[in-house]
């Protein structure tokens, strides 16, 4: 047992060391069909039902390069900023694992497509960070393993079961540079960093990046180091040993794994203890990482390139052609954003949280004002997808409905009262809100003499009202707006209502 | 009345068409004859009765109906047992693979059977293709018509020795250092292997792939075009396949035969022949050249001197590129399983039980060459030789049209006589490696028998990559020659087998 069984806490631990740290990110391509073969490329089938020749590994089967997932790939390469190589290769990563149907991965190697980038990571504070991107690769994911009995694990499972429908699933695997002096940010730029690739691939069109679901993975390589003497360079210490924790599958836990393996490393390094250099795992229930499989000897994967491939040779001019569709920096864009909208800190950051970013940007697009826009989906629509358990895009109404709702309130036609009712109809699926008005007949009566009927009723059957107006009790006209609201079943407009009974008692509104 | 099995595949197709034999006559009399002679020479792993005699007749009543066929439809063949067969068992001629049931068909397998051809079976070979013999099979070897106490060569001897048993007219090999050419060469059958990339690859289980190639095989050089046709052409399926059209292989062929070989340069490699090279095969060797000038071709001689190298770069690119096909058989989804406790067993126990000797020999030196270290000084220098070879090849074909050698440095050994001493059965294929390397295409065909022993010596013909034509219209110009000077094929020289029932 060791005698590091204490954790250090992080800022100590990163007040002792100076932390070292590289990430890589597996994002899974959302084409159409798999990366080698014609198989569909969809989530969540019956086990091995989406399974050919190719990704089953069958004697005889060839691979076949998804055209789709390159251009992919070279688009996140770019929004990366890395150079696009002219001549790539595919490699053959070899290794014996079940859910490897071919026994090896097809993967690249010694010449990735994308390679030498650099991305900007903007903090919370503002504070903008450049990390480094040593290259984005493309390969195939693996199939997946199910342990029945024992524990769920390996050890103990009676027998395994394997779903090949993941396996050939196109990824790209970026991988950073050593990322070095963040000091006691690293969890956070960690994090900032992973939440910026999330958002590119969104933004990109080409995964929903989904980490909950595994559709963006994250391994997190951290090591401490000795803090450099007063006037020694510290780039000139030599790294400690790293660990890598594999599978960190949430924004959260890429802070928390950080914090945690700090705390860990620190305190082996202050115990006199060496940290072992191996993979180890995640566990979010507990917010900490135990050991991998314990490894002699680093695995051998025997690379080699992959003869059954071409090589993967994109043009420049289609590389351009790429280049020129890659959307904006999502931080820039947002800073963009919240000077046109003239949002509040606060307001950008709920919107961003919430996904609603580019809702807003279409509906004002539509020709809503931003502050409409942003109240609607983060007001109404926002507790409706809550109640409906759904995520905002996924509602039944679209920027161009509420773009016209807000126009029909903007235009007097209905009030903030019956836009509700007007919604409902549209979520109802009664078409665009200005049929929704047509059909229910909810436009606001704004027809004086219908207005004017109205209130001299309600004056009738009410006779005193007019007297305690014209005695300055102005505020007994309420109950005259309340009776004419409730004989118009709430369309009329309050406001014209009221002039009108003020005008009847003679006195000035 | 006629003995159809001894008929060329090309003479079966214009009687079909004519009306005077049916292919069910056709494909009964090759299986009636395997019936007979297969007990001795086991050619085939699996006769494939039923259905061949259903396609047979399918055709048979389409032909009857007026339906217009191709070429070689009602014509039977028999193909080489690395090709996966749906609903036709497929072991590469491996015991791992025993009892597999490919649930899809090979590109080939499908062109086979577009073109309405009855396939008689599935021929025995070296366990994946790995030998120069046969007595690599899981299953026994496969003996030569000639002499049956002899080597049918390798890997393709059963598609080989079938056709020189009169079994079949048309079988289809794989040809990855010489497995269509040597087998062709001592069995004094025609065969060939294309142009790297010409015939689609996708569903012939992997030995090397950047060196494996699918190719025709039959008893005569028109028939071998004929087949190539059949075969060739683009595989969306295969990214290695050539976006080509398929080369005018028979025009090539009766161009040569009729029109003879004026202007063509003839280049004889120094390197493949001279010491190791039996008399009677050089004989032979020399006197083609005078049938080539005969006809009217300009004999030069040229060097290649990186193919001294060329054997050793082959015996680390294949067996490193074979130890990652040959993963795959790890007993999870197909073929034998061995039980253990853990899956890691299960998968070694699997792969020691299901291997032979020479396939783990191969898969322990390619792992090895591949290993971190090594991969650079074995995997990167064989890649160096290869480029070196190639450029023997560019250098030597602005000397000539084609070169020529003898196929094999002997004619076939006895089987035992080699199994046992790797490098001598390795020694074998010297003359039909460098082609794989280069991705060129390549032909064997029968240039007589060796005085000393009787037995039959191969003529080898290479042509530039893209330039499979030129093979069959030099082939079938030589081919012609001898023949006139034989009075009949070398294949009807062979001794009469003994028909058994």
């Amino acid at each position: 047992m060791s005698a590091a069984t204490h954790l250090v806490g992080y800022d100590d631990a990163m007040a002792a060391f100076d932390p070292v740290f590289g990430i890589e990110v597996h994002v899974e391509l959302n084409t159409k069909t798999k990366m080698f073969c014609g198989c569909e490329n969809t989530f969540g089938n019956e086990p091995n039902t989406q399974v050919c020749p190719v990704c089953l590994g069958l004697p005889g089967s060839m691979p076949v390069t998804n055209e789709k997932a390159v251009e992919s790939a070279i688009r996140l390469g770019l929004a990366l900023g890395c150079s696009i190589r002219e001549s790539s290769r595919f490699a053959r990563k070899n290794y014996f694992y079940p859910d490897l149907a071919k026994d090896y991965q097809i993967s690249q190697y010694d010449e990735p497509t994308c390679y030498e980038g650099e991305l900007e990571v903007v903090l919370d504070d503002g504070t903008v960070v450049m990390i480094g991107i040593e290259r984005a690769h493309m390969e195939e994911d693996a199939g997946k393993n199910t342990h029945v009995g024992g524990t769920g694990g390996i050890q103990g499972a009676s027998h395994s079961l394997v779903d090949y429908n993941r396996g050939g699933v196109p990824l790209v695997e970026i991988v950073t540079k050593p990322i070095e002096g963040m000091g006691e940010r690293t969890a956070e730029v960690a994090r900032a960093y992973v939440a910026t690739i999330r958002d590119i691939v969104r933004a990109l069109g080409i995964s929903d990046g989904r980490m909950e679901q595994g559709r963006l993975r994250a391994d997190v390589n951290l090591s401490l180091r000795a803090k450099a003497a007063p006037g020694e360079d510290q780039s000139a210490v030599p790294f400690g040993k790293r660990s890598e924790t594999k599978n960190v599958n949430s924004l959260r836990a890429v802070e928390r794994s950080i914090h945690y393996e700090a705390g860990r490393q620190a305190a082996l390094l202050l115990a006199g203890e060496p940290v072992v250099q191996e993979t180890r795992h995640w566990h979010e229930d507990t917010s900490s990482t135990t050991p991998g499989r314990s490894k002699e000897e680093a695995e051998d994967y025997r690379y080699f390139p992959e003869p059954d491939l071409l090589p993967v040779e994109p043009s420049r001019e289609w590389v351009e052609q790429l280049r020129a569709s890659i959307p904006e920096h999502p931080a820039k864009m947002r800073a963009r954003l919240r000077e046109e909208w003239g949002f509040s800190d606060l307001e950008m950051r709920d919107a961003v949280a919430a996904d609603a970013l580019t809702l807003i940007a279409d509906t004002v697009a539509a020709g809503a004002a931003p502050q409409a826009a942003r109240k609607w989906w983060m007001g109404e629509l926002a507790r409706t997808a809550n109640e409906q358990d759904v995520e905002l895009p996924e509602l039944a109404v679209t920027p161009a409905d509420i773009a016209q709702l807000q126009g029909l309130v903007d235009e007097g036609k209905i009030n903030d009262k019956l836009a509700r009712q007007v919604l409902e109809g549209v979520l109802a699926g009664e078409g665009s809100p200005a049929d929704v008005v047509a059909s229910r007949g909810l436009e606001v009566v704004s027809d004086d003499s219908a207005l004017e009927a109205a209130v001299d009723e309600a004056l009738a059957a009410q006779p005193d009202v007019l007297d305690k107006i014209r005695e300055g009790k102005v505020q007994a006209a309420g109950a005259i707006v309340g009776a004419v609201m409730k004989a118009t079943r709430g369309q009329a407009d309050a406001g014209r209502v009221r002039a009108i009974i003020l005008a009847r008692a003679g006195v000035e509104g | 009345m006629t003995d159809w099995t001894r008929a060329s595949a090309l003479e079966m197709s214009a009687a079909l068409r004519a009306g005077t034999v049916t292919s069910v006559e056709l494909v009964q009399a090759h299986l009636d004859r395997i019936a007979g002679v297969d007990g001795a020479v086991h050619a085939f792993l699996h006769v494939n009765t039923e259905d061949a005699l259903a396609v047979a007749a399918s055709v048979d009543a389409d032909r009857a109906a007026g339906v217009d066929l191709p070429l070689l439809a009602g014509v039977p063949i028999a193909i080489k047992d690395i090709l996966v067969t749906k609903g036709m068992p497929t072991t590469a001629g491996s015991k791992i693979l025993e009892g597999w049931m490919p649930p899809y068909d090979a590109t080939v397998t499908s062109k086979i059977r577009q073109a309405r051809m009855p396939i008689l079976g599935k021929t025995n070979m070296d366990e994946f293709a790995m030998g120069s013999s046969t007595e690599h099979s899981a299953y026994g070897p496969t003996h030569n018509p000639w002499d049956l106490d002899r080597i049918p060569g390798g890997s393709g001897g059963g598609s080989a020795a079938s056709l020189a048993a009169w079994e079949a007219p048309l079988a289809i090999g794989s040809d990855t250092g010489g497995s269509i050419r040597q087998p062709a060469a001592v069995t004094g059958t025609v065969g060939v292997k294309p142009t790297y990339g010409g015939v689609s690859r996708y569903g012939a289980i992997a030995l090397a792939s950047s060196l494996d190639q699918l190719g025709p095989c039959a008893r005569t050089v028109a028939d071998t075009a004929a087949l190539h046709e059949v075969m060739g052409g683009h595989d969306v399926m295969d990214a290695t396949s050539l976006d080509q059209p398929v080369p005018s292989c028979l025009d090539a062929a009766r161009d040569g035969a009729t029109n003879g070989l004026k202007g063509v340069r003839v280049g004889v490699v120094k390197e493949l022949g001279g010491d190791g090279y039996q008399a009677g095969v050089k004989q032979r060797f020399e006197e083609a050249l005078d049938h080539l000038r005969a006809a009217g071709a300009e004999i030069v001689e040229v060097s290649c001197p990186s193919f001294v190298y060329a054997m050793g770069a082959y015996y680390v690119i294949l067996p490193s590129e074979a130890s990652s096909n040959l993963a795959k058989f790890d007993s999870v989804r197909f073929g034998l399983r061995v039980e253990r406790d853990t899956i890691e067993q299960t998968m070694g126990a699997t792969r020691a039980e299901g291997f032979g000797d020479e396939v783990k020999r191969r898969l322990v030196l390619g792992t090895y060459a591949l290993s971190a270290g090594y991969r650079d000084a074995y995997y990167g220098s064989a890649q160096k030789v290869r480029t070196l070879i190639q450029r023997d090849f560019v250098a030597a074909f602005e000397k000539a049209d084609v070169l020529v050698s003898p196929t094999t440095p002997t004619t076939p050994f006895k089987l035992g006589e080699r199994v046992d001493d790797p490098v001598a059965m390795y020694l074998n294929d010297i003359a039909t490696i460098p082609a794989n390397l280069a991705g060129i295409p390549g032909m064997s065909l029968p240039s007589g028998v060796a005085p000393e022993d009787g037995l039959p010596v191969g003529f080898q013909i290479l042509a530039p990559a893209h330039e499979d034509a030129r093979l069959y219209r030099i082939g079938a110009a030589l081919e012609k020659a001898l023949v006139a000077e034989w009075g009949g094929s070398l294949a009807s020289m062979a001794p009469e087998l003994e028909v058994t029932r």
